[in-house]
């Protein structure tokens, strides 16, 4: 057991050497103080020990005293604060452009599907070097995808999607944990992150054969579900046409306005009456209980593939589908 | 002097006016009551080593080997549950504080006595409640109970754990209610705020979060236990609720509890302090506020449990800069013991050997506090063993050894003996060996990345782990010595005498073990608070009574 006695975890992240960095300016800091009161104590105590020094000298408090040991931790923890606060604002925002890989947690394993379709258990391949923006949720309880050498964590719930990211920079095989307690085999619920080189990263792709894309799964959800019955691509829909509609504002019914995300995705299938369109009928009805978590992920991926000007080809799809609906 | 020893013989006192054990489940005295507390919560510590014995045990090697999964998730659980609630947060106050505070004040007993024995009743029906479910088979969710876990997905007995929760709650108001009365109606004539000891300040400022902060934790439990069977939708969003909000609601509660657990310990650490410094408290007031500072800024700080849960990054930023907040005032309690020391007259005896294993071991918790107020450096460290490293550094390095400290201080008070200081040093020594062998290495193993609540780990982990094992076993052998030496002092012990510690402080000015209505008559404080400076005139005052 011996032979392998690691003390500090590898970095394999754009943000590790950050998060490193700020660790070792704490550790430095909680080093000095440490230090000065174990000594000051070691100090005085044996200095003014009884037998050295019989009479107590009696001393008032001091304000000037009082106000620099308040004042100086004050100022270096708001170094701290502001230190850690832009490492979080990175680390809580996705870079545009990035990848984006789909999660669902369950008791007791990971389910990870790329954007081309491909699925895996339990490991995670991402090419290096590129931004890789996790959407997750989960089917049960609280876990939450924790991949130390990343320096990365997020909890991942039922019920709505969070997400995170990283930029991989280091090729090798690292250890994903699930890093909230969820049960019984929660130290079961381990896996691993591969980071490749992008060509073997395609090759790995490649590899899983021609599944088909996470949008054109939704695609296929969203005629099966009926979906495109009411939300049809013209203006002539029961239910307002979803062409363009990812990431720009919606304007609601009750004249509030809410940015089209994940989220507000999901919502709007298992809980559609929470923020109905402004000019729309509360018609629509819930497909709670009807959609598996990867459906819902499906649908997203197909809906976000509906607002890139690049597949605006695909659009005259949804309309054949909804021609071909019976109900 | 001699006199007085001689007189104590005889001398009828709160332990030997009457023996039936009537007089002890139906007494009134807040001494007595202190010592049932402090027989139940000793039993309490056990189980909850106990506990802590098996996990380490499990944890000596990286396989899931010695216990199953399930048995293992239900030994953290029911280790945090034992502790937290029927250990650290009775335990000064409940013990010490009850014993202390009306001493302290010079009062007859705390403003409602039948209030604080109604409060250890409850408090053992709570510890029935949550020790049949254990034997019955035990709860596995954590003492956190994140939802929907404990409300759903958990097969194990919630309900009767998270019961006996909510009931020692009520225990804990009624003691804060007693003390805050106590406090604020019945001090001596003379006794005036800023002459106050800390420790009434901190044990004070406990109460109010105890008053607070409890009820709430008590309308959370209800609403899991009403969503576990009635499946009304309150935290699991399959029936329309927020897990989330458990998650708030909790904390809110149980932040502050870490205040309870803490502040009551600086108190008695500030006593202690200056009676082996010989000294007034360096910068007394400020000490006094600091606990109050602590007690309200706690209240601000929950959700920085929450960072990688899913809040928004701007209420991460507020909660992040008000958790810097919250250590300051600590940091200027431990700057002022340190204070206190200089140009004293420094004794070794072994109240204050845990005094100093307490100031640095707390500043090490303390400090490592800081790391996981700071958002970037959380996401990496938060639910890993740094997170329990750094509480167990701040609630066993901090409060168990301050209340180790506070019952060797105050041990020839409650029981009118003396224990052998040698074996007391001796146990002070292992403690604070066997704590940071036990503890220090998980710092490591917490940014090395290892998760909290793993029943088997990857092998790499193991040197760290069984270093951490090691540790566990010396810090038993320093946590079952005082149990023996204190009950074999029963017996054999010298006689302490009124003041072994040559102390000031109220409650030095009445013999061992005080009397049942603590003082002849009521005294007139007409001194500032740790007066050694003038002690010698305060004593006349107490023997001429």
């Amino acid at each position: 057991m011996w032979k392998n006695l690691p003390l500090f975890p590898e970095q394999a992240s754009s943000i590790a050497s950050q998060v490193d960095g700020l660790y070792f300016f704490l550790v430095s800091v909680s080093v000095f103080f440490t230090v000065l009161i174990f000594v000051l104590v070691f100090v005085f105590a044996v200095k003014y020990r009884t037998a050295a020094h019989p009479k107590a000298e009696h001393i008032e408090g001091s304000l000037p005293l009082e106000l620099t040991w308040t004042l100086i931790p004050l100022g270096i923890t708001m170094i701290f604060f502001a230190w850690g606060a832009l490492i979080y604002f990175q680390e809580g925002r996705p870079p545009r452009g990035a990848m984006e890989i789909y999660a669902v947690g369950k008791q007791w394993m990971w389910k990870f599907e790329h954007e081309t379709g491909q699925r895996e258990i339990n490991s995670l391949h991402v090419p290096l070097g590129r931004d890789v923006k996790m959407i997750m949720s989960s089917q049960d309880v609280i876990h939450s995808f924790y991949v130390p050498a990343f320096r990365i964590k997020a909890d991942v719930l039922p019920g709505r999607f969070t997400t995170t990211w990283f930029r991989p920079t280091k090729v090798g095989t690292y250890h994903l944990f699930c890093a909230e307690y969820c049960g019984t085999e929660h130290s079961g619920m381990i896996g691993e992150v591969v980071v490749m080189e992008p060509p073997a990263y395609q090759a790995w792709l490649a590899a899983g054969g021609a599944a088909p894309t996470m949008a054109a799964n939704g695609k296929e959800l969203f005629s099966q579900l009926g979906c495109a019955t009411c939300h049809r691509t013209d203006t002539q829909g029961r239910g307002p046409n979803l062409v363009g509609m990812f990431g720009r504002p919606v304007q609601l019914a009750d004249g509030r306005s809410v940015i089209a995300d994940e989220n507000y995705i999901r919502e709007s299938i298992l809980n559609p009456q929470a923020k109905v369109t402004a000019g729309f009928q509360p018609i629509m009805p819930t497909f709670q209980g009807q959609v598996t978590e990867e459906s819902l992920g499906a649908l997203v991926s197909y809906l976000k593939s509906l607002s890139q000007p690049q597949q605006k080809a695909e659009v005259g799809a949804p309309q054949q589908a909804s021609a071909g609906e019976s109900n | 002097m001699a006199t007085a020893v001689q007189a104590s013989v005889e001398r009828e006192s709160y332990l030997n006016h009457d023996y039936s054990l009537k007089s002890w489940l139906l007494t009134r005295d807040h001494k007595r009551i202190a010592i049932l507390y402090l027989i139940s919560i000793t039993a309490m510590f056990f189980v909850g080593g106990f506990f802590a014995m098996l996990i380490r045990l499990e944890l000596l090697t990286p396989a899931g080997d010695l216990v199953s999964s399930d048995t293992y998730n239900k030994l953290f659980t029911m280790h945090g549950i034992t502790m937290i609630f029927f250990f650290l947060i009775p335990s000064v106050p409940a013990v010490l504080g009850n014993f202390c505070i009306p001493l302290m004040v010079g009062a007859k007993d705390l403003a409602f006595p039948k209030l604080n024995l109604a409060s250890w009743y409850i408090f053992m029906i709570g510890a029935t409640f949550a020790l049949v479910s254990m034997l019955w088979g035990g709860v596995d969710t954590g003492w956190t109970f994140y939802t929907p876990f404990s409300t759903t997905y958990s097969n194990t007995h919630v309900i009767g754990t998270a019961l006996g929760i909510f009931i020692a709650g009520f225990a804990s108001i009624f003691t804060g209610l007693n003390f805050i009365v106590t406090i604020h109606r019945m001090r001596a004539p003379g006794l005036t705020w800023t002459r106050l000891p800390l420790f009434c300040w901190s044990n004070y400022a406990a109460s109010i979060i105890m008053v607070l902060g409890t009820p709430v934790v008590a309308i959370t439990i209800l609403l899991v236990a009403l969503e576990r069977l009635l499946h009304i939708g309150v935290f699991n969003p399959a029936l329309g609720g927020d897990p989330l909000l458990f998650q708030h609601l909790f904390w809110f509660y149980s932040h502050p509890a870490v205040y309870i657990m803490i502040l009551p310990g600086m108190g008695v650490i500030s006593e202690i302090v200056a009676c082996f410094a010989r000294k007034r408290v360096f910068g007394y007031e400020f000490v006094a506020l600091a606990s109050i500072s602590i007690a309200v800024l706690g209240f601000l700080v929950w959700a920085h449990h929450m960072f990688v849960a899913g809040i928004s990054v701007y209420a991460a930023l507020v909660f992040s800069l008000l958790s810097y907040f919250v250590a300051i005032p600590s940091a200027v309690k431990v700057f002022n013991w340190t204070a206190t020391l200089y140009k004293g007259s420094i004794r070794y005896d072994t109240p204050m050997l845990y005094a100093f294993g307490f100031i640095g071991l707390f500043t090490i918790g303390g400090l490592t506090g800081v790391f996981l107020s700071s958002l970037g450096v959380d996401v990496h460290v938060t639910d890993t063993y740094f997170v329990v490293a750094h509480f167990h550094y701040v609630m066993v390095g901090g409060m168990v050894l301050a209340y180790m400290a506070g019952l060797h201080f105050w041990w020839p008070k409650i029981t009118g003996k003396l224990y052998p200081e040698a074996w007391a040093k001796l146990s002070a020594l292992l403690v604070f060996v066997g704590f940071n062998l036990t503890f220090f290495p998980q710092f490591i193993l917490g940014y090395m990345g290892m998760p909290r609540r793993y029943h088997a780990y990857p092998p790499e982990f193991q040197v760290l782990n069984v270093m951490s094992t090691a540790g566990a076993s010396v810090l038993a052998v320093g946590y079952v010595l005082p149990m023996i030496y204190f009950l074999w002092s029963l017996r054999y012990g010298e006689d302490a005498g009124p003041n072994p510690w040559n102390a000031v402080g109220l409650e030095w000015m009445t013999p061992s073990p005080p009397p049942t209505h603590n003082f002849e008559e009521t005294p007139v404080v007409t001194w500032e608070a740790y007066d050694y400076e003038h002690q010698p005139e305060q004593q006349e005052v107490a023997v001429g009574h």
